[in-house]
């Protein structure tokens, strides 16, 4: 059975190297491209008409515009709207990204965890440097919620700590994870298809249960890919409202 | 024993964390639903809810598949 995980295999388009650093264009970047032109595009050619009454597509882009915006009003308050290009930056990014990657034969940037612990890393950063920049040491009030006895003062500022820490990492890893398994899983049942296929005229009716399965599987990660997108921009938002008002939480 | 049995055990081991987290995510929308049937006026405002809170129990569950993958292409 062919390796469920060559999928994710980086191959160079175009090898470069400068000082033993590897800079070459791979078929990761080159997808990256794509999800952002694709996005550009979208949003570029569906508003030109800039018409009062919307059409379809001018609406698919509005609809973009005011979901986001309506999510980073409800979790971040309307302080929050300064974050909106970031937001709606990595949404379309990652919901383009996620769902290029269904096009068969198409890589999943979304599946490696460089890309997506990079972009955790751009929230957090923003959220620390922000939240210290708007706050001062009021910001590290954050990791000690008022009102608490001073016996466990200690040890709840050291769990805070530590989960404010773990934010990257999980908000990484979920994505990464939900994508390479939904992947995975994909080509197991494809690989079972073609190992039934290849037994005969028995395994060719036999190869038509997994085939439902890829069918019932392909529209369950269409799903996936748009919610993920959505819980990564709404965790976003959650954390950049830790920056902005870090006593409120 | 064999490591390489060994590292497949400890991955099949590693796969019993997705199970618990997927009772901590039916738990929420099973909750969820149980409220929205109640009132379904409220429902539409705690969606959100319900999803961050699924995205963080779901989470869970991906650090252990996470670890699976990790015994079976890495190590």
């Amino acid at each position: 059975m062919a390796d469920p995980i060559k999928q994710f295999e980086l191959v160079h388009l175009v090898p470069l190297k400068i000082g033993g650093a590897d800079f070459g264009f791979t078929n990761s970047a080159l997808h990256m491209f794509i999800a952002v032109g694709v996005t550009a595009a979208f949003l570029l050619l569906t508003t030109t008409g800039r018409n009062l009454v919307p059409g379809r597509l001018q609406s698919m882009a509005e609809l973009s515009y005011e979901f986001i915006a309506g999510t980073v009003r409800q979790a971040a308050g309307t302080e929050g709207m300064k974050f909106f290009p970031l937001v709606f930056s990595i949404f379309m990014f990652v919901l383009f990204g996620n769902l290029i990657g269904m096009i068969p034969g198409a890589f999943t940037v979304t599946s490696h965890i460089i890309v997506t612990a990079a972009l955790a890393l751009l929230v957090i950063t923003t959220v620390i440097i922000y939240g210290i920049m708007k706050h001062g040491t009021h910001w590290f009030a954050l990791f000690a919620p008022a009102g608490l006895p001073k016996a466990i003062l200690p040890v709840i500022v050291v769990i805070e700590v530590i989960s404010f820490l773990s934010r990257p990492i999980s908000l990484s890893l979920r994505l990464f994870g939900n994508m390479t398994a939904g992947h995975i899983a994909l080509k197991v049942f494809a690989g079972f298809a073609v190992a039934m296929v290849g037994a005969g005229a028995v395994g060719i009716a036999g190869a038509t249960l997994p085939i439902f399965m890829i069918t019932a599987l392909t529209a369950f990660e269409f799903l996936v890919a748009v919610l993920q997108a959505y819980v990564f921009t709404i965790l976003t938002c959650i954390y950049l409202n830790d920056a902005l008002h870090p006593g409120h939480h | 024993m064999d490591p390489v049995a060994a590292k497949f055990l400890g991955a099949g081991l590693a796969c019993l964390g997705m199970g618990l987290a997927a009772m901590g995510v039916g738990n929420i929308f099973g909750n969820f639903v149980a409220g929205a049937l109640r009132n379904p006026s409220a429902a539409a405002g705690q969606f959100t809810n319900a999803i961050v809170g699924a995205a963080l129990a779901e989470g869970l569950g991906i650090f252990a598949l996470v670890v699976a993958l990790v015994l079976l292409f890495v190590v």
